[in-house]
């Protein structure tokens, strides 16, 4: 995407830097849990608050856990990698320090191929993720003149995963963050809860005139908490810089803080008042070595990922590209069509599912975890109009009743009556009958007012009470009228 | 009665055992020798009735026969040591009045053996400095020739002293450069620092994480042995602890050194280096090879970087670890208008001067612009000195120096208290062993003119403190060091 100046076209350079908090029991670096939501101060171990003596241990689950991401972003694993220690006072960092790795990471380069609207693809380029310890939350809001802090999250592992500059529109980086979430849920490595902060965004973006290659100076902006907050953010600090340099200014290197309310960036920390963090490798934890067999048995037990699946429900399940990429952006959506799908038409599952199950779910405010309707039953629904058990319209009311009951859907059609009548003879009197009993029409329709036909139809099925088969109503009202 | 203090540990778990006193007695005797010796200021902390009511438990133990290893022996604990409903300060101002609500993995490691508990020793601030005269509590006298005010050395003066003084059976100490040899040396009394990894560093406050090893001060090799023993081991809450199986130290004494090839290094015999010095080395030296072992003239040749490369990594560690300490959660808080402030106030009053200088050190030399050329560059010269020693054991079995180039000197010298230099130059001998992660003892070995205790240090290979705790005894035999009484 290409910016309009005063001067000509300006292009978006823009790299993003997201911390996922790992999924895993308990912390990275000590036993205390990382459950969300616990009351203040709950889940802190004297590792997290610092308390004298204390050493760092680190759990093996956040380190396999950070491996499948790595191979989830089809990333080089590194099998040597280094913890490291970055040095800053802070009243949520009780150690005066956060357990990080800087200069050799656990994961190297690696790519996510992000679906654009257009239906295209593009290629983002990793350029490394690393594991460390998140800090605690310092509540400012609670007393006009002192602070709070809680430590349930400081020590809770997080990945750091590094883009390349590789993002030209505010959309692309959209694209990508839900496409991370989704690779990252699949996994199970990290819930990509933005408004709870399990994922979190800095975002850096310079400008260059359009068909220029050089890099400009960056500005970047820290913790932007939702999909549509960093494509705005992205756009508006484009827009900054681009009308400082048409103005003849410089842009700084600086740290900004995006106001979602005005949607505009503001200065948080110049360039000269950047930390010193003084990072040296962390003597409390030896280098972290992984073993081949380690690597290979996380990869040969990971999950199908959304590209793959996407694939797979476009060959074998006769899905088009814009249905396969909606269902499979979530992982449970995926797996509740193909549950659905095992024996039935997928394409007319997926018909279901995006129609009227994403209404209804929508409507009752649910996920697709707490659905009434269970995957089997929707199956069975597209069953019965397959095999010309009901019609699509009785189908419809048959849902309905589905979403409420969560009953199977033969029973209902069982006891409610609701069987296609298949029974020619017994079509073959009510047409007799409509026939007969409306002359009028039968004459106009003879005398070429055909549109009269669906009214014949709409006759014979109300007779029926909806049950007549229509593919026989159609094949008799022919050969009579 | 009083006698029993004079005891060496190994002696006094006979006596406890042969029913010649009951733990309660002992450790009563111990508590009148604590009183008895507070112009010496080696304890900063006496914890009599918690002393009284293990030792009172120790005797059911012995009633019952159920007695453990260290059954109703009463130590003195460094005050690095974090022990549960304690208080622990580091003798730092900035940890007044903490109580851990948890016991170090060394320190339960011996209660659960049965040690008694006496109290908390005085230390240099968080083991920084070399003659204990950087403690809040104020410094320890020697309990050699007490009216000249010596130092007992540092950073375990408290303990060292303790153990001369008879004030406890023995005391656990930490060392980082030196600090169990040389004040054990300064003192007239032995110390171990085993291999980097072999205890537990879990619940030490932490000065140079790299560096800190905890040993035992005692009075002879035998006690040392006992108490290594207990104190070493694996510990899961430690990731640089070393799984590998504790030997009985006890068994390697007593055996015969003859063959054993001691290296004699001749970058420790600089110039300038005391004749007093050279000539107990040399006495060493002849002791061991008289017993029948191989001298070998060794080369250890990067031993002249081995104090610039201390005095970088262990600030530098150190500006870190003491980072925690910001008045927030525990200890002093001096309060300010704002949260830098109340950080600033608080680590300006709460840290002495020792230390303020070895976090500015440590910040310095990692700072940016700054980190290749002093952090960087010590590493990689610690890498060589561990290489020295690598290469020098394919010549030899254990590693004979002095342990420090001087004896006690006074309280208050003006020389070292003008130029800190001058402090740091009695690690001279101590640091490189420690740059190497390797094993280290320092027995007495006799008295200098003045009268003043000697020490000769024995250097063994990665987890081979037998070999050290071997050769130790021949030395201790053969030098007949007579302890204080």
């Amino acid at each position: 995407m290409l910016l309009e100046g005063k001067t000509g076209k300006w292009e978006i350079v823009c790299g993003l830097e997201i911390h996922c908090q790992i999924i895993s029991k308990s912390k990275i670096f000590s036993s205390a849990s990382t459950h969300f939501g616990s009351d203040t101060n709950q889940n802190v171990s004297f590792v997290d608050a610092g308390m004298p003596g204390m050493l760092p241990t680190l759990n093996e689950e956040c380190v396999r856990q950070a491996v499948k991401t790595g191979l989830g972003l089809r990333a080089k694993i590194n099998k040597y990698s280094e913890f490291s220690r970055k040095n800053y006072f802070y009243a949520d960092l009780p150690q005066g320090y956060q357990i990080t790795q800087f200069r050799y990471p656990i994961v190297g380069e690696g790519v996510v191929t992000i679906d654009l609207d257009d239906g295209s693809t593009k290629d983002i380029r990793i350029e490394r993720m690393h594991i460390e310890q998140d800090a605690g939350k310092s509540i400012h809001d609670m007393s006009p003149v002192k602070s709070f802090i809680d430590l349930n999250r400081a020590g809770v592992g997080l990945m750091e995963i590094v883009t390349k500059p590789d993002f030209s529109a505010p959309e692309e980086a959209g694209a990508f963050l839900k496409k991370l979430r989704s690779i990252l849920r699949y996994l199970g490595t990290c819930d990509g809860n933005m408004n709870e902060g399990s994922m979190r965004c800095d975002v850096n973006v310079s400008v260059r005139p359009e068909g220029s290659t050089e890099y400009r100076t960056r500005c970047e902006m820290k913790n932007v908490n939702s999909v549509k907050f960093v494509m705005q953010a992205i756009e508006n600090e484009a827009r900054r810089h681009i009308e400082v340099y048409e103005n003849g200014g410089t842009i700084e290197q600086e740290t900004r803080q995006f106001d979602p309310v005005s949607g505009q960036t503001k200065v948080m920390r110049k360039k000269e008042f950047a930390h010193d963090y003084r990072y040296f490798p962390e003597p409390d934890l030896p280098p972290l070595v992984l073993s081949d067999e380690f690597i290979n048995e996380i990869k040969q037990n990971l999950p199908e990922l959304p590209d793959a699946k996407k694939a797979r429900f476009m060959e074998t399940m006769g899905l088009t590209k814009y249905d396969a990429t909606i269902i499979c952006e979530n992982k449970e959506v995926a797996e509740f069509f193909e549950q659905a799908a095992k024996v039935h038409d997928g394409k007319k599952v997926a018909n279901w599912l995006m129609g009227d199950f994403f209404a209804m779910l929508n409507r009752k405010n649910l996920t697709i975890e707490n659905s009434p309707i269970s995957a089997e039953n929707l199956g069975k629904l597209v069953e019965l109009i397959e095999t010309n058990v009901i019609s699509g319209k009785v189908a419809k009311d048959v849902f309905e009743i589905m979403s409420e009951t969560g009953d199977n859907p033969e029973k209902i059609v069982e006891e409610k009556g609701l069987k296609q009548v298949t029974d020619t003879a017994a079509i073959e009197a009510i047409v007799d009958a409509v026939i007969a009993n409306n002359p009028e029409n039968v004459a106009a329709y003879r005398n070429g007012k055909v549109n009269l036909r669906g009214w014949f139809v709409g006759q014979v099925l109300k007779e029926s009470k909806g049950k007549a088969n229509p593919q026989i109503v159609n094949e008799l009202l022919n050969k009579k009228l | 009665m009083t006698d029993i203090t004079k005891l060496t540990l190994a002696e006094t778990l006979n006596g406890l055992k042969n029913k010649q006193f009951s733990a309660t007695e002992l450790t009563k005797a111990y508590i009148e020798s604590m009183e008895a010796n507070r112009d010496l200021n080696a304890y900063v902390l006496e914890t009599p009735d918690y002393a009284l009511k293990q030792a009172e438990n120790s005797d059911k133990h012995y009633a019952d026969g159920t007695n453990r290893d260290l059954e109703g022996i009463p130590l003195g604990i460094k005050d690095l040591f974090c022990t549960k409903d304690i208080r622990s300060t580091a003798c730092s101002h900035i940890l007044d009045g903490f109580v851990p609500q948890y016991e170090s993995t060394v320190t339960s490691h011996l209660f659960n053996d049965g040690a008694v508990c006496l109290g908390k020793l005085n230390m240099d601030e968080f083991a920084m400095g070399g003659s204990n005269e950087t403690s809040f509590y104020g410094p320890v006298v020697n309990p050699w020739q007490r009216e000249r005010r010596l130092v007992p050395g540092g950073s375990s003066g408290g303990s060292a002293a303790a153990v001369a003084a008879n004030i406890c059976v023995a005391a656990t100490g930490t060392d980082t450069g030196g600090s169990i040899r040389q004040p054990a040396a300064f003192c007239g009394v032995t110390g171990i620092k085993p291999t980097y990894g072999r205890c537990s560093r879990y619940g030490i406050m932490a000065f140079a994480s790299s560096l800190d090893q905890a040993g035992p001060i005692a009075k002879d090799v035998r006690d040392c042995a006992i108490l290594l023993k207990s104190m070493a081991g694996y510990d899961a809450k430690d990731s640089t602890s070393v799984n590998k199986e504790v030997p009985d130290f006890v068994a390697a004494l007593g055996q015969s050194v003859r063959g054993l090839k001691v290296g004699v290094p001749a970058e420790y015999r600089p110039e300038g280096l005391s004749n007093e010095i050279a000539s107990y080395w040399d006495k060493g030296i002849e002791i061991l090879r008289q017993a029948g072992a191989e001298i070998i003239n060794i080369s250890l040749p990067h031993t002249k970087y081995a104090l610039p490369t201390y005095y970088i990594i262990a600030p530098a560690e150190a500006s870190s670890n003491l980072a925690r300490y910001d008045g927030l959660r525990y200890g002093l808080r001096i309060n300010g208008d704002h949260l830098d402030n109340m950080y600033i106030n608080s680590r300006t009053e709460g840290f002495g001067k020792e230390v303020k200088r070895r976090i500015m050190i440590g910040t310095y030399v990692l700072s940016a612009g700054y980190y290749d050329a002093y952090y960087l560059k010590a590493q990689k010269v610690r890498r060589l000195i561990q290489n020295d020693f690598i290469n020098a054991f394919k010549q030899c079995d254990v590693i004979l120096t002095p342990t420090s180039p001087t004896a006690a000197f006074p309280i208050g010298d003006k020389s070292m208290q003008e130029n800190p230099i001058n402090m740091w130059l009695n690690d001279v001998f101590t640091v490189s062993v420690s740059l190497a992660g390797l094993p280290a003892m320092s027995l007495p070995i006799g008295l200098s003119k003045d009268g003043l205790p000697l020490g000769l240090q024995l250097i063994g290979k990665v987890f081979d403190e037998e070999t050290i705790f071997k050769a130790a005894n021949v030395l201790e035999q053969e030098a007949k060091f007579e302890r204080l009484k």
